[in-house]
């Protein structure tokens, strides 16, 4: 279980991560994927959820709400404008997150993909802050 | 030839003049250097997306049902250009290059007889262009207030863009703007935003790739292609930005240069009249002296 592979985590402004890691659970689009080497090629989406990333026992986790994923000749590449470090996030921001969502939720005139979208988000926040 | 006076004064005022473009060097420096790496920063996010897309392109089957957003509309009656500048002057030819750039196409399309119509974010750019070609402006934007250009705002102008593509107000979109390359070098530029470029990319190292998609390659590039084109724009304001501090520390240290000469050639001057007008009043006490 040794094997690497390289992952990149890149935002609009930043480079967030870049490190050879041996696993990524990511938050597909469909359910989550975990990832090993030599994976096939892969593009999906991703929905509110948490990036869980194995690295020499190390294990570190982010946060992201939407972002699309390659993946390709041992290469994981993630692409999202709204990636948080999870340490980073703080029990106030959080709660501020819940808040804002649902009340987006309750508008009626919101469509179903931008619904399951912030169920998604809200149940990832609850989560988070337990 | 005028008098000492008046060059004690001028002296003066250019010297003010240095101090203040010399400011201005030192607060674009520092400027740039943050510019320079938040344009550098940007760089991968946008290419890999533009990568990404590539990849989708080659694997669509059926080019008759592929979102419009990529083929474009079929038809190539109107565009719509964005110009991208700055939103304060003394920058040298920044915002001058770009509305070369622009008008220079905008009157090729109207040479072929097409439509155009014309969105323009900065007020510099919007100040020359308006002057020619006032009547094609549907839309104006100005982030002036903003010290710092984030991606929401990126998203705003992409939004907009969005909304006139599904109401079909244009087929072709083009974006112009300022790509940093270095210090001293900025190249005005134009980028195809919708349909989206798919040939440009070098596609040595995708070519073998044959990718599983969740959901369908039709689901993901709807999704994706929007998000593009807000990432483009969001890389166009950094190159953009960094270019703008670029120019304007490369114009204003051109500034203070020559004002820096105009000061020596202008001493020089004012200390010739003075010694002449010295020797003047020697030779009229000399002669006054001799005369008695």
């Amino acid at each position: 279980m040794s094997e690497k592979f390289l992952l990149e985590i890149i935002s609009p402004d930043n480079s967030i991560l870049k490190s050879e890691i041996e696993e990524a659970i990511i938050p597909a689009y469909e359910g989550q994927i975990g990832i090993l080497k030599d994976h096939i090629p892969l593009i999906t989406f991703l929905r509110p959820g948490i990036i869980d990333i194995k690295e020499d026992k190390k294990e570190t986790k982010f946060y992201v709400e939407d972002g699309v994923v390659e993946f390709s000749d041992n290469k994981l590449l993630i692409l999202s404008s709204t990636v948080e470090d999870l340490k980073l996030l703080d029990q106030q921001k959080i709660n501020f997150m819940i808040e804002s969502s649902k009340k987006e939720l309750k508008n009626e005139a919101i469509n179903d993909k931008l619904k399951y979208f912030l169920s998604y988000k809200i149940n990832t926040l609850n989560e988070i802050k337990n | 030839m005028p008098s000492l006076d008046d060059l004690k004064k001028r002296i003066k005022s250019v010297k003010s003049t240095q101090k203040i473009t010399k400011a201005m060097k030192m607060v674009a420096a520092a400027k740039l250097r943050k510019a320079q790496e938040s344009a550098e920063k940007g760089r991968p996010y946008s290419q890999k997306m533009q990568n990404i897309i590539l990849n989708l392109t080659k694997s669509i089957n059926d080019p008759t049902n592929a979102p419009k957003l990529l083929v474009g509309t079929g038809q190539d009656k109107t565009y719509l250009c964005i110009v991208l500048t700055a939103d304060r002057g003394l920058c040298g030819g920044f915002n001058s290059n770009i509305c070369k750039l622009a008008k220079n196409n905008f009157n090729k399309i109207l040479n072929d007889g097409k439509n155009l119509k014309i969105i323009c974010v900065g007020t510099k750019g919007l100040d020359q262009i308006k002057r020619g070609y006032g009547k094609y402006i549907i839309k104006k934007f100005s982030f002036k207030e903003k010290k710092k250009i984030s991606f929401a705002e990126a998203e705003i102008i992409g939004k907009e863009i969005l909304d006139l593509f599904s109401q079909n107000q244009f087929d072709k979109c083009l974006l112009f703007y300022n790509n940093f390359k270095n210090v001293i070098t900025q190249i005005p530029q134009v980028q195809q935003l919708i349909p989206a470029e798919t040939n440009s990319v070098n596609n040595k190292e995708n070519e073998v790739n044959s990718y599983e998609f969740e959901p369908d390659e039709d689901e993901i590039l709807e999704d994706l292609l929007p998000k593009n084109i807000s990432t483009q724009i969001f890389k166009a304001f950094l190159e953009n930005a960094a270019s703008e501090q670029g120019s304007r520390m490369t114009a204003m240290d051109n500034a203070t240069r020559n004002a820096g000469e105009l000061v020596d050639k202008l001493t020089i001057n004012y200390n010739r009249s003075r010694q002449a007008s010295i020797t003047k009043e020697l030779i009229e006490i000399i002669s006054g002296a001799e005369s008695l």
